[in-house]
């Protein structure tokens, strides 16, 4: 966390699977750096939860992983830069930050 | 050892099976183990949805069924570390979150991942795609482990897009060994299933010396620990390619050995059985009668290295065995002269394939034969095949299946 910044606590939800894999269970809450954006929320997302690395995005801050895509506030947030700041709901804590794995399938 | 009651009723709980490990032989060939009249197994199955631990005493009759564990995760391979019995990995991996890797230090009773990071040495450059166009080199999965014989932090990793890893300390972190890419690696085609290097065969008695192959590059050797690489398809014909004997390229579905005589190896390839008597220098034919010499899965038996086993399909069009009919084959000559082995297995309306990782053998007195199905079966024999009977019949489509032996 960097020191001197301001830090708020987003809500992220998290597909099944990878609730399974961080041995939680419903909403998490990662502690933030502002500016929140969305590569600084997975990086919080990988600190706390480091089985995650490379399960959402490639390893080191690599690209989003296909499948994987992040809503928040009824917006689709995938395909914005990775600095992108979140909403103001999300950094309110009145929003979760949404982690989907697509829907694929018949 | 104290499980005479459980062995009472034939079943024992993972708890007693963990206490009666005194030693363990992982995969196909382990070495012969002193047994005496407690031994048991420890089936070890991956498959499309979750991984399975199937466990028996040496009589092979009951079975205990522990599973799915990372159940919706697709499970390419589960292996035990011939070092440490009790410490298992698994691959885990599905499209969406890419892939994982569970170790576990207790026989399967509780996993913990481990690194998941499959980074290239270097600049891979490109392969071949399927259109003839050059394609990046990109890790997708890990469709194999092979844990070293002597130290249970060190295994083997064969990876899709094809090449070889290793991790020194516990699967922590995995590192490439780089010099089988240069094999030719930019003329390598991908098979149906990927370019994946689906099988490891260490020389037990050349730690320098382990065997691999790729679908579909075809198969090669290290003698030097893997600082060095060379092809080694010499006697391989290939059809689906415009030089039939070229020296990569060959889609090889799966090789086998017997640990004492390590430079005879067997090869299930996409189309032919094949032999090879010097360490893989020169490979002659030896499907001899089989009904279809088309296959995935191939292994030998434990106590006599001429003894074979393959699973006919039909073709390459196809995927099912022929006629309906699901038949192990048996060699007891080294192949050439095979005999169908059809008792207790379904002989009509049957349409499963058998994969390249889903057969193994244990290395009781008389030894066992085990294969899982692309329909969920997984089906065992105590007699060297002689007879067989299903373990489970409804798991999802099986992957891979290992057997450890427990004594």
């Amino acid at each position: 966390m960097p020191d001197g910044s301001a830090v708020t606590e987003v809500r992220v939800v998290l597909p099944g699977h990878l609730r399974t894999l961080a041995r939680v269970t419903g909403e998490v809450r990662v502690e933030v750096a502002e500016p929140v954006t969305i590569g600084a929320v997975l990086d919080a997302i990988e600190a706390r939860f480091p089985v995650l690395r490379g399960a959402i995005r490639g390893h080191d801050g690599g690209p989003r992983r296909p499948f994987v895509r992040f809503f928040a506030c009824e917006e689709d947030l995938s395909h914005d830069p990775i600095d992108t700041a979140l909403p103001g709901p999300v950094v309110a804590g009145r929003e979760p930050f949404l982690v989907v794995g697509s829907v694929a399938g018949g | 050892m104290p499980v005479a009651g459980a062995a009472a009723n034939g079943c024992r709980d993972l708890d007693t099976v963990g206490a009666m490990l005194l030693a363990v032989a992982n995969g196909s060939h382990p070495a012969v183990l002193e047994e005496d009249g407690m031994s048991g197994v420890r089936v070890l199955v991956g498959t499309r949805k979750g991984a399975f631990i199937l466990t028996s005493d040496g009589t092979r009759r009951d079975w205990k069924v522990s599973g799915p564990h990372f159940p919706g995760w697709e499970i390419y391979h589960v292996a035990g570390s011939p070092a440490d019995p009790d410490r298992l990995w698994a691959s885990q991996s599905n499209g969406w979150f890419g892939q994982q890797v569970q170790r576990s230090d207790d026989g399967g009773e509780t996993w913990e991942p481990v690194g998941n990071q499959f980074a290239y040495h270097g600049d891979p450059g490109t392969h071949q795609w399927y259109d003839g166009t050059p394609r990046p080199w990109e890790f997708s999965r890990v469709w194999h482990f092979e844990p070293s014989p002597t130290d249970r932090d060190l295994v083997w990793a064969g990876v899709q897009d094809a090449a070889l890893f290793r991790s020194t300390d516990g699967g922590g972190s995995w590192h490439e060994l780089p010099a089988l890419r240069e094999v030719r690696g930019p003329e390598w085609n991908p098979g149906a299933g990927g370019l994946c290097l689906h099988t490891i065969k260490l020389d037990p008695n050349d730690p320098q010396r382990m065997f691999i192959a790729i679908s579909a590059a075809g198969a090669f050797r290290t003698d030097d620990g893997a600082a060095s690489w060379k092809a080694i398809n010499r006697g391989l014909r290939s059809g689906h390619m415009p030089d039939q004997d070229a020296e990569v390229g060959h889609c090889v579905h799966r090789l086998a050995l017997h640990p004492s005589r390590p430079n005879t190896l067997y090869m299930q390839k996409h189309w032919d059985v094949m032999r090879t008597d010097d360490a893989g220098e020169n490979w002659y034919e030896i499907s001899g009668d089989l009904p279809t010499d088309f296959g995935f899965a191939i292994d030998v038996h434990a106590h006599e290295p001429e003894t074979v086993y393959v699973v006919p399909i039909a073709s390459d069009e196809f995927h099912v065995p022929p006629d309906g009919a699901l038949r192990v084959y048996r060699s007891r000559s080294g192949g050439g002269e095979w005999e169908p082995l059809s008792k207790g297995l379904p002989q009509q309306d049957c349409y499963v394939n058998v994969l390249r990782d889903a057969m193994a053998v244990d290395s009781l007195d008389d030894c066992g034969i085990y294969f899982g199905t692309t329909g969920g079966q997984v089906y065992a024999s105590a007699d060297s095949g002689d007879s067989w009977e299903p373990i489970v019949r409804d798991l999802p489509g099986v992957l891979s299946v290992e057997v450890q032996t427990l004594a």
